[in-house]
């Protein structure tokens, strides 16, 4: 699968209040997570984004609460794909469970600058920086992670056990 | 094979053999939790998945702790919600209104957890039963539906970082100070992926209470979990609170470490966490002059009796400086009460606090206690994330229930020694 989108650079230890502050916490629905995408980091952030843009940050994105909340509203907002050069682990673990592709490119992702125009190869592992000609070539997904992916996400894995056990 | 604590308790729950770091293992949970926010969305994936029924009424905890009493109409149709998933699944544990309190509090209190369990919580400082010797660990909503249904979760096994404390820890300075200095020292990042494993004689000396405010803040250097042994005084505290039949636990002679730490405690001051992360630690001194609009004094990482004890032994004949709005809320019903017969209300009334019922509340920004921009305040809470407690141009200082105390009596950032 290929996305083509704009990169949108942000800091270190983006947290989870910041993806999605607390006030927002009354709702589990995706279309209004996502309207409200990153409004802890800067109000009215989402205006900047086209779907299927994509988020590159520095490193531990995603630390802080565990709130699925957050994978929920990057994706409400378009986002289907984050680059970073590390991630925290419960959203690590929210983003795939979710559906959201994250690729840890580590010190990578310094050739990644705000605006550039993107294409990430997701079955290949690969970005393709078309404003700079630069490649880069991502760590595999680990095989747990993409048995999960395969299955389509933890719902449909686990309705899968389910169903086997009755 | 030799194990660490975090090997010792996953291969408990398993059965295949836990042999090194990095490998994914599935494992048996001991208890499932969740709250008011993230149980609504479990509840969503849990009925995605199919599931009619949980994998064991008992051991599932659904505790309304975060926007309750509800703020507002959205927030009462989530607990709404939990409460009928609950009443629909016979769910034992579920917790609303008089009976609730701050969920890292409660559990430990009701002897719902305790050493060697695996315990996994859609918030993220579930990692706050590791003072008590168990594996518990936050995941998201979804995660723990998979739980729900299954009894069961993958975990790949974390390399340890174990840290030694010892020497002697000076007059206000504690369990808060220990951690923060680690974070401080570590960063937001530092233990990352992996576990932490306390040890040494000062954490040795160090009560429950202590061990659980060090656990519940493992989350804030990125770690899975924060683990200390079950020794004599885990398992008086656990058979106090209703339990029967659990057993010393510490790590095999010879287990693996991927990085050791001594640090010695004698001559630290009280820490201070500035904004906004909790890694920007320093010296409460350095920070003297600094104003605060107001002093929070609970939640999960503070809000235990000890916390309030502690308060008040600064708040004795003392009162909040004018203009410092103190809101201390004691984090479960029990404390409530502990707290009113012991006589601490009536030293927090005396400051001028004003003392609030159970509740996360202000911790994440929900209501009790919200800040509007420009104003400061000094929190024994767990993260001082930019606009955690409200505006984004507020600012959150966190420290220990004693610095808290002091700085609300000061109307500035200070020292307790010195006041």
């Amino acid at each position: 699968m290929l996305v083509t989108g704009k990169a949108h650079k942000v800091g270190a230890h983006i947290d989870t209040d910041a993806i999605i502050p607390a006030r927002f916490l009354v709702t589990t629905d995706s279309g209004v997570l996502g309207a409200n995408c990153m409004e802890g980091l800067e109000p009215g952030w989402i205006k900047r984004v086209q779907k299927n843009d994509i988020i590159v940050a520095d490193e531990n994105f995603g630390c802080g609460s565990s709130r699925e909340h957050a994978p929920i509203a990057l994706l409400g907002a378009g986002i289907p794909v984050v680059v970073a050069k590390s991630f925290a682990r419960i959203f690590y673990r929210n983003a795939y469970n979710m559906g959201l592709v994250l690729l840890e490119v580590g010190a990578d992702a310094d050739k990644l600058h705000d605006g550039d125009t993107l294409e990430v190869d997701l079955d290949a592992g690969r970005i393709k920086n078309l404003t700079t000609g630069e490649s880069i070539v991502c760590a595999p997904v680990p095989q747990s992670m993409q048995d999960l992916l395969d299955a389509g996400g933890l719902v449909p894995y686990v309705k899968k056990r389910l169903a086997a056990k009755q | 094979m030799s194990h660490n604590l975090a090997e010792k308790i996953l291969q408990a729950h398993t059965d295949e053999e836990v042999t090194r770091a990095g490998q994914i293992v599935t494992c048996r949970v001991s208890l499932v939790l969740a709250n008011d926010i993230t149980a609504p969305l479990a509840i969503k994936s849990f009925k995605g998945m199919g599931a009619t029924k949980v994998f064991d009424k008992d051991k599932v905890a659904l505790v309304c702790d975060h926007f309750t009493p509800n703020k507002d109409i959205d927030s009462a149709e989530q607990v709404k919600v939990v409460r009928e998933f609950a009443h629909e699944m016979g769910v034992t544990h579920y917790y609303e209104g008089g009976d609730c309190g701050v969920e890292h509090a409660l559990l430990p209190e009701l002897g719902l957890v305790g050493p060697k369990d695996i315990v996994v919580g859609a918030d993220s400082h579930t990692c706050t039963y590791g003072g008590l010797g168990a594996f518990a660990t936050g995941m998201g909503s979804t995660d723990i539906a998979g739980a729900l249904a299954l009894g069961e979760t993958w975990f790949k096994v974390p390399p340890t970082i174990r840290v030694e404390y010892d020497g002697k820890l000076e007059p206000f300075v504690g369990a808060k100070d220990l951690i923060l200095h680690l974070i401080g020292r570590i960063g937001v990042s530092g233990g990352l992926y992996r576990a932490l494993e306390f040890g040494g004689p000062v954490i040795d000396n160090l009560s429950i209470e202590g061990r659980m405010t060090m656990a519940n803040m493992a989350i804030e250097a990125g770690a899975k979990v924060g683990l200390f042994p079950a020794d004599a005084k885990t398992l008086a505290y656990c058979q106090a609170h209703g339990r029967h039949g659990d057993k010393a636990l510490k790590a095999d002679p010879g287990a693996v470490y991927e990085q050791e730490l001594s640090l010695s405690v004698t001559g630290m001051s009280p820490q201070v966490a500035c904004p906004h992360l909790p890694d920007n630690v320093r010296s409460v001194d350095t920070l003297k002059g600094l104003r605060v609009d107001q002093a929070v004094i609970g939640s999960c990482t503070n809000g235990r009796i000890e916390d309030l004890r502690e308060a008040a032994a600064v708040l004795k004949g003392r009162r909040a400086h004018k203009g410092v709005r103190l809101i201390i809320l004691p984090a479960t019903p029990k404390i409530w009460r502990q707290a009113m017969d012991e006589g601490l209300f009536s030293i927090f009334l005396d400051a001028g606090a004003v003392v609030g019922p159970p509740t996360c509340g202000p911790c994440l920004g929900g209501h009790m206690g919200i800040l509007a921009g420009g104003e400061r305040c000094i929190s024994t809470t767990n993260r001082n994330f930019r606009g955690r407690m409200g505006s984004l141009e507020s600012e959150v200082y966190l420290a220990s229930p004693a610095v808290a105390a002091a700085s609300a009596v000061a109307g500035e950032i200070f020292n307790p020694a010195k006041l």
